[in-house]
């Protein structure tokens, strides 16, 4: 009965939020133009994504936030397996990752505008650029902290340096590379979204709120920034469901 | 006519001095940490096919030293032979105190037991079999199958001290291998231990922080003194084997250990 109860406990917020939508939508205590009823913006979302233009700009976000990350990962993973692996390396570049790291990926907009384009090249490798340095900070510091006993027993077994990278510090650092594909994921998504908004975009989620909000179609809008939101949580839900199937030891 | 036996020994008197002569030799052994000198010119010989503990007071280098001697740490200067050989050229086993951080958590057990073989390039099918064969010999129960976070902390260090055994080591080292166990678990894993020693007389040299431990599994403790070490005391641990829960109240153990107090606490008060 209280394991029963335990897992209806997370449906209590979302029936909240919706039930105060629908409260302040029925009494129109916002104006109803600006808050239209939680019904108004489902049936937007709905209708958008069967056969309006939303789905069709939903799969473009996800094409692009999928290929952001994924040329981010192919460059970030082998990287920062190697400068992991040499704590000299990774020192003597830690200052630059940590600034660029720091630096809003959006700032880098004009810049990559310039080198690519308006086209759909710009938006994906400035999320790239973004999501790599993220991954690459995680990969390493997983290759980094991979335990030293863990090692020493490897080494005392007889492995030689590539086993020892292979076998134990690639394993070993998973964990912490799933850490920062989810947090490389997010941000890539965060990233094409603002992209999709502002450079001369003709299509994606963020097109989709952008024009919504332009042409004053509020429910419209909703439904794409539900979009957005259901995207960056199932994004993030698909790799931890993966991390949990391959990296079935971690945190244990 | 007669020939001289001596001059050329045979191939039993070989086997004799090969049961006689010391197993591991450590000459000159010099190491410091930083400014702290813990061994100086240190000389030890460790005999074939015993069980040797290590007991000493605090910080007195029992582990560095057989992490020096299992390669772990690099001395600064000394020689250490194992019958005249180096350690690459011998087959040893390690076990860590931390178990948890020794094994592959990302492998099954049985294939933590048999990593060291795929290191030295065993195909798989006999890898297979020489793991079955170990855990056959040594009666473990154990379901090899889980990951090692799947198993209690004593079935974890089990595995370790498979792990260890399956290469068929000339020599073990265990760096107090119980001390992270519940007592109900040390209890049981120090028969394991004298079982499997008793099973292969494999020389053994375990590191312990338990005074009655290290006396009760001893043929000899080795008592160090406060770094740089010396050896204090070496004595011989007489008590017959299988010993058990009876062997704690005999008086020739409650002398020894009575005894090794002694040169502990004396070693202790010179600090």
């Amino acid at each position: 009965m209280k394991d029963r109860l335990q897992a209806f406990l997370p449906v209590i917020g979302v029936v909240g939020l919706f039930a105060i939508w629908s409260l302040v939508a029925w009494r129109a205590w916002v104006d109803p133009v600006l808050l239209p009823s939680p019904a108004k913006a489902f049936d937007a979302f709905w209708k958008g994504m069967k056969d309006g233009a939303l789905g069709f700009d939903f799969v473009k976000t996800v094409y692009r936030t999928l290929a952001s990350t994924a040329i981010a990962a192919v460059i970030a993973i082998p990287l920062g397996i190697v400068l992991g692996a040499s704590e000299r390396a990774y020192r003597s570049l830690e200052f630059v990752i940590d600034f660029f790291r720091s630096t809003p990926a959006s700032a880098m907009f004009p810049l990559f505008l310039v080198l690519f384009g308006v086209g759909d090249e710009t938006k994906i490798s400035v999320a790239a650029f973004g999501a790599a340095l993220v991954i690459l900070f995680n990969v390493a510091y997983g290759v980094m902290n991979a335990r030293k006993t863990r090692l020493l027993a490897a080494r005392v077994m007889g492995a030689s340096r590539v086993r020892v990278l292979f076998d134990v510090m690639l394993l070993e650092s998973l964990p912490q590379t799933f850490v920062g594909l989810r947090n490389g994921v997010s941000l890539a998504l965060v990233i094409i979204v603002v992209a999709e908004m502002f450079i001369g975009s003709q299509d994606g989620i963020g097109h989709s709120v952008f024009e919504a909000q332009q042409m004053f179609e509020m429910p419209r809008m909703y439904a794409a920034i539900f979009a957005a939101g259901a995207l960056g949580y199932g994004l993030n839900l698909v790799f931890l469901l993966i991390e949990r199937r391959f990296v079935h030891w971690s945190g244990k | 006519m007669n020939a001289r036996p001596a001059i050329i020994p045979g191939p039993g008197a070989i086997a004799a001095a090969r049961r006689t002569h010391p197993h591991v030799t450590i000459r000159g052994l010099s190491k410091r940490f930083g400014k702290a000198v813990i061994y100086d010119k240190f000389d030890l010989d460790i005999p074939r096919g015993e069980l040797i503990s290590v007991f000493g007071p605090n910080g007195c280098g029992k582990s560095t030293l057989i992490n020096i001697v299992a390669g772990l740490i690099p001395p600064d200067a000394g020689q250490i032979l194992f019958d005249g050989m180096l350690l690459h050229e011998i087959k040893f086993g390690y076990v860590f105190q931390n178990y948890r951080e020794a094994l592959f958590p990302w492998l099954r057990a049985f294939d933590n037991v048999a990593y060291p073989l795929k290191m030295m390039k065993v195909p798989p099918a006999e890898r297979k079999a020489r793991t079955e064969r170990l855990v056959a010999r040594l009666g473990i129960k154990l379901d090899l199958n889980l990951y090692p976070y799947q198993m209690s902390g004593g079935q974890q260090q089990l595995v370790s001290i498979m792990r260890a055994l399956i290469v068929e080591p000339e020599i073990l080292f265990l760096d107090e291998p119980f001390s992270a166990l519940d007592y109900e678990m040390t209890l049981f894993m120090r028969e394991q231990l004298q079982k499997l020693f008793m099973e292969t007389g494999t020389t053994t040299v375990l590191v312990s922080h338990d005074l009655e431990e290290a006396v009760y599994l001893a043929d000899r403790v080795l008592l160090l003194s406060r770094h740089p070490a010396l050896v204090a005391d070496f004595p011989k641990v007489t008590s017959a084997r299988p010993r058990t829960d009876a062997t704690l109240s005999e008086p020739d153990f409650v002398r020894m250990k009575a005894h090794c107090l002694d040169v502990f606490k004396r070693e202790v008060r010179r600090a």
